[in-house]
Order: structure tokens, then sequence, then C-alpha cells
């Protein structure tokens, strides 16, 4: 008789029943029962994945075995979060997002179900006035220690006294070219600008995000980063408007596009420039010389978060410097804290994209945190969006 | 007579029967209803004629600004009011002769592992399967082919066709289903007799397969046509998000400006036009299959 096809699989009706009769009689053994109905595996992945067996105590205060983290694209080394588990036992689920106000809408909508988030520097202040972090707690963040910080990049996270969320890594805003594609060097907004319209048609990107967006269309006319006047937005508007027939995308995840060829020129954050230029030479990293966006992302604890223990077990961790260290290596971010600095090869403290040349840095701004909220920059990019 | 009466009796004890029968079975129905649809859209309504609070958000307020402030978003709204029909119609063309092989022309044993085919993918999420395409049209996928044989520099991704090609695929299964299931019932003998009458082919696909299978068509052309009413993943995904559609105004109102009554004011409009387009296509659907009766006797 010719081999049934049966025969490689598992276990065979026959074979089953047999099982069964014997297991009837009494002669089947626990695991050769557990193997044979896929209880055993079932088992350990339910222990593994829904607590009911216990993971190992971390400090005093329990855990619990998942939390949820609110952060940028490409912006962690997946690794910190997998040694986390290892050493506490709680799954960190990552949610990655394009915008600030993206994150503010999720906080205000309610329950966003973050235990810890990472927002930009200008928007703490807001965060604070609708009451939705939380003061932090000090007393449990031992790994963390200010005075090792540059207050120039930490100030937004304290607020009459108070500290309301702590630093991650600091950083610009500029643009990364591929000069295999655009071979003519850059070195100014205007002439992304320009470029997006002739030579880089169909291959530019901008961010989804009013405030690079808009910001860095003003810089055009060196206007602020942050201008709030009529005027100067109609300008940027205009430029906006004009550029829009040309882009490839309005996007903020923008690095697959950039890897694959796709793209050839993007609105580009320090870490994502540094990932690209670390990955692929020939894509550089330009700061505009009108200047331009500079910005220190925070932690920050939400109040509604639903497992705070482990928000603040994990910020505490992420404070470690040995931990951070590796962060900064994976995400290209430069970093505030002094001794994760002294912890850094010295061909990234050296990296021109991580830590620019003084003169680069003067002309930059931080956010201010009334673009968050201004309804008539929100519209701009809508009409922008919609053109 | 007291004999009927008491069957009068029991047949109202029956009927009452019966009604709380109904009503017990259909109540798990009516309360997802209620929770799921009729209480959000109550309270979309009652954002909708509200104020946007300073920092985002919705404020209490009785107001018609928001509505009298849709043509700022009249662009979105021109661009679905195209791309629902057209994608529907692209889809429609994709999807007819699909069918068609399915029901009349596949062998007995292959149709059911041919529907399946079209039924699986399906069931993974059409995020995963947009991704999917953003990876074969990007510069990785065909490009990179097309480099290899000396065509360069070819973009493919973010263009009006790959947000067509997203939303044919995406949207293919709800097409094919409906025109399988009534193609599948035609009565293969009115072919038959077409043809003993000497109709060619062609004249007997048009006057008596094509129509037959309006209902079909129309209830697919519908289906797809109020989904893509609201679509935003694809044409974020695979057309760069430079073109703006009712879905995308959505997003964009309640995850970055944060102005919740003017995007509920938007998605009550956009329930309104769902309901009237739903409705004209009955309309049609039942007039069409009103002539084809008419047609039979």
């Amino acid at each position: 008789m010719s081999k049934s096809y049966r025969d490689g699989l598992p276990i065979s009706p026959e074979k089953f029943v047999d099982q069964l009769m014997r297991l009837k009689r009494g002669s089947i053994g626990r695991r050769e029962f557990l193997g044979l109905t896929g209880l055993g595996v079932a088992t350990a992945v339910m222990a593994r994945e829904l607590g009911i067996m216990p993971t190992p105590a971390y400090a005093a205060e329990n855990l619990g075995d998942r939390m949820s983290i609110a952060t940028w694209p490409n912006y962690h080394d997946p690794a910190t979060f997998e040694s986390f588990k290892a050493e506490t036992g709680v799954a960190v689920e990552v949610n990655v997002f394009g915008s600030n106000e993206e994150m503010l809408a999720k906080l205000q909508a309610g329950a966003s179900g973050w235990s810890l988030f990472v927002p930009t520097n200008y928007t703490i202040s807001t965060y604070k006035k609708l009451g939705i972090i939380e003061a932090l707690d000090m007393a449990k963040l031992g790994n963390f220690d200010g005075t090792q910080e540059d207050p120039r990049f930490t100030s937004e996270g304290t607020i009459d006294g108070t500290i309301y969320a702590v630093p991650k890594n600091w950083g610009t805003t500029g643009f990364s070219v591929n000069t295999k594609k655009l071979t003519k060097p850059m070195s100014s907004w205007k002439e992304f600008w320009d470029t997006a319209m002739a030579e880089g048609d169909g291959r530019t990107m901008v961010h989804d995000y009013q405030l690079t967006t808009i910001g860095n269309a003003l810089k055009y006319y060196g206007y602020s980063f942050n201008s709030l006047k009529q005027d100067e937005l109609a300008k940027a508007e205009e430029l906006l408007l004009k550029v829009k027939p040309h882009l490839f995308a309005v996007s903020s995840d923008y690095q697959p596009s950039m890897r694959a060829g796709d793209a050839w020129m993007t609105m580009c954050w320090t870490n994502d420039g540094a990932q690209l230029n670390r990955d692929i030479p020939e894509i550089a990293y330009v700061l505009g010389k009108e200047g331009g966006e500079i910005w220190t992302d925070f932690y920050a604890i939400p109040k509604d978060a639903p497992n705070k223990p482990a928000g603040y077990a994990l910020l505490n961790y992420l404070m470690n410097p040995k931990v951070a260290v590796k962060e900064h290596l994976a995400n290209g971010a430069p970093s505030i804290d002094a001794r994760v600095n002294a912890l850094l090869p010295k061909e990234v403290l050296d990296n021109p994209i991580l830590y620019p040349a003084a003169d680069l840095l003067k002309p930059l701004e931080f956010g201010a945190a009334a673009t968050l909220t201004d309804p008539g920059r929100a519209e701009l990019m809508a009409r922008f969006k919609s053109a | 007579m007291p004999a009927g009466t008491e069957a009068a009796f029991s047949m109202r004890g029956t009927l009452l029967r019966k009604n709380l029968m109904t009503a017990l079975l259909l109540a798990p129905a009516t309360l997802w209803l209620v929770v799921f649809l009729v209480l959000p859209f109550i309270a979309i309504a009652i954002f909708s004629v509200g104020e946007r609070a300073p920092e985002g958000g919705y404020q209490a307020a009785l107001t018609l600004a928001q509505y009298a402030n849709l043509p700022a978003r009249a662009t979105a709204f021109w661009n679905t009011m195209v791309l629902a029909p057209v994608g529907a119609f692209a889809c429609l063309l994709v999807a007819y002769p699909v069918a068609y092989y399915l029901a009349l022309r596949a062998p007995e044993r292959w149709r059911l592992i041919l529907l399946a085919l079209v039924v699986i993918p399906f069931w993974t999420s059409l995020l995963m399967r947009t991704y999917a395409w953003m990876y074969v049209l990007g510069g990785r996928g065909i490009p990179a082919l097309l480099a290899y044989v000396g065509i360069e520099d070819v973009r493919l991704i973010n263009t009006p066709g790959a947000v067509l090609l997203g939303i044919v695929y995406g949207y293919l299964p709800l097409m094919i289903l409906p025109i399988y299931v009534s193609l599948e019932r035609l009565d293969r003998r009115l072919l038959e007799a077409s043809a003993d009458l000497g109709a060619t082919p062609l004249s007997t696909f048009f006057g008596v397969t094509l129509r037959l299978s309006l209902p079909g068509v129309m209830t697919g052309f519908s289906l797809v046509m109020i989904l893509l009413l609201g679509e935003y993943l694809i044409p974020t995904l695979l057309g760069g998000g430079k073109v703006f559609f009712i879905g995308n105004a959505l997003v964009d109102l309640f995850l970055q400006s944060r102005n919740w009554p003017f995007g509920s004011a938007i998605a009550i409009t956009l329930v309104l036009v769902s309901v009237v387009v739903l409705i004209a296509a009955n309309r049609i659907s039942a007039r069409l299959s009103g002539a084809r009766r008419v047609d039979l006797i």
C-alpha cells in the first residue's frame, strides 16, 4: 500500500483513539497526555503571557506583568525593553506617535493606557495646566541625578520648582539628503524648499507635524520658527502650498522611504539623521543656517497611568547611565547626562550630526508652548494638507 | 362558539409568547446597536454643536458655527466624493470577471477552494496588507527589479495609481462575494434559452447575465462605496498623505488640531451623506430588480 499522507502528521486518528483508550485504562503518562493534547504548551504560554505564574519580584512593589509606553518612531534600543522584562518580568508595549499633538489628543481623550511617555519640552507646561501628568516622585528615581545635566535642556521639565518630567535626550531638526541623488551641497532651509521644487521634485518629504513643517517654512524667510504673526504665517502658507504638488509625502515616519531610496530628502530629527547616516553614509544631515528647532524630549508619567509602579521602574531603569548609554548608541540622539557622555565612545562625541558646531546651534530655537495649542497654526497645517 | 373563543385565546397567547420570544432574541442586537451606535452618535451630535476648548478638545456650547465652517473642508469632501465612486467602480471592473468565473465557469470541485482564496486574505488586517504593498511598490520592491533590468528611478509608491491599487486590492472580496451570490443563483436554463433563440454570447451576457446580476453589483458597489467614504489608511500609506479625504480630515481634527466639535460636525455630515448614498443605491437596486421581474414574465 502507498504511504498515507497522514503518516508525517504528529498524530493519526487511529493513534489518537489508541492513546485515548490507553488513557481510559489509566496507562498514559502525564507528560504524554499534556504533549498530546497541547495542554502542556498552552499552560506554559499562559503562565508566561498572562502572569498566572509569579514573575520575579522587583524591589518591594508589585509591578504587574505589562505596561505601555508612548514614544517616537525608531527611538529606542529594543534590547532595552527586553532586558527590562528579563529583570522585572514586565513586558513593555511600545506605541509610536508622529507628533506631540497626537499624544496630547490621546491623553485629553482619557485612558490612554500609557504608564510612561515621551513628550517634547514645549508641551509640558500645557500638560501640567490640563492636569494630565504626575508631579514625579523623585524618591522612586534613584538613578536620576539632576546635577549632572545641563539646565539649558532640562528647565521645561520643572514648573514652579516641581519636577514633572525628566529628560531623555536633546536634538535638532534639520534635513537629511541623499547626496548620491542630490549632489548639490546644501546648508539652508531656503535651499531645502527650492530643491524640493526642482531637482528633488517628487522625492521630498516634510513632517506631518505643524511645529516643524510650518516652522521650517517660516525659516525660508528668516522669520521665527515659533511665529504666530498673521502676515508671517501667511507667507509660510504660500510657500507650503507652492511646494505641495512637488512633495513625495507628508509623513513623520520618513526612515523607510529614505532607506528604500524612494525619498531623497526629508525634514529630519537628529536621532533619525544619525541612524540614517550610520547605516547609509551617503545620507547626510544638514542644519539650516537660518536656524530652526532645537529640542529636548522628556519622560513623563500620565495621571491616569494604569501601572504607575512599572512606569516609575522603567523610568528609573532608563535613567541608569549604563542603560542610557546603550539607548544613545542605538537611537543616535545626544545625551544631556554628563554621566552618560562619559561612557560614550569618542567617535560618537565627535560626530557633528550629534554634537554640531556651536555657530550652527546658536540660531536654533526651542518650540514655544503657544504653538502647540494655537488653532491658527493647526488650521494652516490642515489647509496645507488638504490643498 | 366557546370552542372558537378558546382557540382565539390560545392563539393570542401564542402570539404574545412569539412576540416575547422575538424581543428576547433581538435584545442582544438591540443592546449592541444602542451602546455602540446610538449612544456614540448622540455624543458626536452633542459635540458638533459645541466649541473647541482653548487647549483643544470640547467645550459645551450651542452653536451651528461648526456646520457653517464645513466649506473649510470642501476639498476633502470633494476628494472623497470622487474617490468613493471611482474606487468602487475600479473594484467592480476587477471583481466582475472573477465572480463570473467563480460562479459560472470554475469546475465544481475547485469552486470552494477558489472562493476561500478570495476570502482568506480578508482575515488579515488591512493595515498589514497595505504595509505589504508599501514594500512591493517601494524602492526595494518592483522599482529595484526594474533598476536591475536598466530602468532607473521609477517611483510607484505615493502616486494616485498606488492608492487605487490599494483600494481595489483591499475591498475586492466585498465586491466579489455579492456578485458571486447573484450569479450563482442564476437559472442556467435562461442562458440556454437565450442561445436557443439565437442570441450571441455577448448579447446573452449583456441581456441576461449582467442584468440578472445587477442587484449583486449594486450591493457590492454600495458596500464598497460606503466604506470608501470613511477611508483614510490607504491614501495615507500608499498615497503619502498628500491627498486629503474626509477620513484624513477627521483623523487630523481629532488627533492633531484637537478640534472635536468641528470633527464631530464633519462626522455627522459624513453619516448623512452615507445614508443618502445607501438610500439611492437601494432605490436603484429595487428598480433594477423590478425591471427584472417584468422581463422574466
